[in-house]
């Protein structure tokens, strides 16, 4: 049994009186102890909804339609408030984008560190003070102590990610999910940031689900791979394998067009067109209309995975390109 | 780069075309008054650019890279008229533009065209595509006639990838990628030889991206543009720029050929700009790497502004700004006392 089991997950949301329109179209994934998982995509994938619904945070009028998340063999959309809330926050941590918007701006570091740790462990104050600073310490903020008298707003933007970070290791997770956690910061601090991510993870023995855009991020600190489309996942496998040699027409194109890839002063490949919404999917597979491979099976019928890949027509070889 | 205080030669407008530049700043610096504390007399400053003389040659991709707050925007801004500069010249084909008033501007302001980073921002709501097309004709070539400004939109919407068929609409039927094209088909309405780009893809999706930079690539084949464009993005930089320059609160720390700065970079904050950049193949997040701060530019240290995250860092760096000099093995000029 693996650590995380997701199974065919799916979200949706009201559209007028009696019709639904899922967000999330069945995603299933595995994850183990330890393991690092990125799942990457356009705005408007599915990435933050998938997150989202496994810590069974979908905001009305939303819900989760279909699906089980199983923690430990325990199926976490079963569990009542004060159930999930023992495990929320505790042995599964969230970092989220904007570390502004995630900290509260009238309380101190100290105050909001102590609160977390008070509401998961029976402690004293002394004790959770104590652990807050050793944790402030940990993410290399420098003059830990003083800093837990702090706002947030006396803080530099890589410096509040870090005391995120720091919120988040508090009650030793077991699994981190990381949302966007360096989107919002500059590209020197977003490596401090991921290699500092990537150090903890590892040597805590800690899980985590990176949602990203960025390729390049995800190959630096993530094992395995996800890659979204239209709230499906259309590839998933070893990031490696599939940066090297991806299957799916959408991965392989999304790769192609990155700057990095092409030749000083060629042009980009470029996919055509844009992500559709989900209130106007295409028939079939929703990628068809962008991808140069579609066929009219593609136009029908939805693929299912199969190998690490949804798609009918799969690229082989790494040679081969869309 | 030692003569900025001195007059410049009066230069003819149609002067050689290889060698004149066609923007040049020379001692360009924007200072920004903060609020005064009303116990405190003193009057903090926030030094947005510092002494930048950067000359951007014709056909060119210039680009402007470092983090937020290197002033890279206000550059930007000051060279297109959106922001007044503090202190030094701003020169546009061999003329002095900064200190015109706005009568003698106008007619250069069709030359000068920008286009923003967030296309959800930049165009207004409630004007249909065409009106927000016509508004720079209307404006800036009062001499066109209603139907020249109509060929002139649908000239440029079918150069920008735009259909027709959208001049009637509003920005909000259209997606990130759309709006863009149309900010761009914005300020190429007028014919203008001088773009900014102001972190043009920054706001875009991934798949888009490319989209976007093959347009621009595209319309500089065909109009013969320069680009003034600004990113935080180093590996669009070496994908699409022709010369680069590293700015560091406020100051140009390095400016070279791209291919030049990507292969032999020289300042020790290119290095480190360089060394963030995630790699595909991985690997690179497992350096150590010590944690950095841009220091506050409203108490600017006096000395270097990176020598307090600078691994060559003396006391002299501490002591004495460098100045941007050439260096004499490569065609870098690097603001450093310590490279060579």
């Amino acid at each position: 049994m693996a650590m995380l089991e997701i199974d065919d997950l799916r979200v949706a949301f009201p559209r007028g009186k009696t019709d639904e329109i899922e967000a999330l179209r069945g995603v299933s994934l595995r994850l183990e102890k330890g393991e690092r998982l990125g799942v990457v995509g356009e705005s408007g994938a599915g990435k933050s909804m998938l997150a989202f619904a496994i810590l069974n945070l979908i905001a009305e009028p939303g819900r989760v339609s279909h699906g089980e998340v199983r923690f430990e063999g325990e199926n976490l959309l079963d569990l009542s408030d004060r159930q999930i809330r023992s495990i929320r926050g505790n042995r599964i941590s969230m970092i989220f984008q904007d570390p502004m918007v995630t900290l509260n701006p009238v309380l101190t570091i100290g105050q909001q560190m102590i609160e977390t740790l008070k509401a998961h462990r029976r402690i004293s104050r002394r004790e959770a003070h104590r652990l807050s600073v050793e944790k402030l310490k940990m993410v290399a903020i420098p003059s830990a102590e003083s800093r837990m008298d702090a706002y947030p707003h006396e803080l530099s933007g890589g410096l509040r990610q870090r005391v995120v970070i720091a919120i988040a290791l508090l009650t030793d997770p077991e699994l981190i999910i990381a949302d966007e956690p360096t989107t919002a910061l500059d590209v020197t601090i977003q490596a401090e940031i991921m290699a500092l991510i990537l150090k903890l993870c590892r040597e805590n023995d800690v899980a985590l689900i990176l949602i990203t855009h960025d390729l390049g991020v995800v190959a630096e600190v993530t094992q395995k791979l996800m890659i979204m489309y239209a709230g499906k996942c259309v590839e998933a496998g070893d990031t490696q394998t599939i940066i090297g040699n991806p299957k799916h027409p959408y991965t392989s194109g999304l790769l192609q067009a990155l700057p990095q890839k092409a030749e000083r002063g060629t042009k980009l490949y470029q996919i055509p067109g844009s992500m559709p919404p989900i209130t106007a999917l295409p028939n079939g597979c929703p990628y068809h209309p962008r991808c140069p491979r579609a066929t009219e099976e593609c136009r029908a019928f939805m693929p299912d995975m199969k190998q690490g890949v949804a798609c009918y027509h799969p690229l082989l070889s790494a040679e081969e390109t869309v | 780069m030692t003569e900025v205080k001195t007059a410049p030669e009066p230069m003819a407008a149609t002067g050689g075309e290889t060698d004149q530049p066609i923007v040049e700043t020379r001692g360009l610096e924007v200072r920004f008054a903060l609020p005064t504390h009303f116990l405190s007399r003193e009057k903090p400053v926030l030094h947005a650019l510092n002494t930048v003389d950067v000359a951007i040659k014709p056909g060119e991709t210039f680009c402007v890279v470092g983090e937020s707050g290197c002033g890279k925007t206000t550059l930007g801004r000051a060279i297109i008229g959106l922001q007044e500069p503090s202190a030094g010249e701003i020169y546009f084909n061999g003329q002095r533009i900064d200190q015109m008033d706005e009568r003698t501007r106008k007619p250069i302001r069709r030359d000068m065209q920008m286009v923003f980073q967030n296309p959800y921002a930049s165009l207004n709501p409630r004007r249909n595509v065409f009106d927000t097309l016509a508004e720079p004709v209307r404006h800036l070539m009062p001499e066109k006639s209603s139907s020249e400004v109509r060929a002139q939109v649908e000239d440029v919407l079918s150069a920008t990838g735009c259909d027709p068929s959208w001049q009637r609409r509003l920005p909000h039927e259209f997606s990130g990628g759309q709006r863009q094209r149309i900010a761009i088909a914005r300020a190429l309405v007028t014919n203008p030889a001088f773009i900014v780009a102001d972190e043009p893809i920054s706001a875009l999706d991934v798949s888009i991206q490319a989209q976007i930079l093959n347009l621009l690539t595209d319309l500089q084949t065909e109009r013969g543009l320069t680009y003034l464009f600004i990113t935080h993005d180093l590996s669009v930089v070496e994908h699409f720029g022709t010369r680069v320059a590293v700015m560091y609160l406020g100051q140009v720390m390095e400016l070279a050929d791209t291919t030049t700065l990507f292969a032999t970079p020289k300042h020790p904050y290119t290095r480190l700009l360089l060394d963030a950049i995630p790699q595909l193949e991985g690997g690179s997040f497992d350096k150590p790497r010590t944690p950095g701060e841009l220091p506050d530019p409203v108490n600017l240290p006096k000395g270097c502004p990176f020598a307090a995250r600078c691994p060559l860092a003396t006391d002299l760096c501490r002591k004495e700004r460098p100045r941007l000099r050439q260096l004499e093995t490569t065609a870098t000029q690097v603001a450093c006392h310590h490279t060579e």
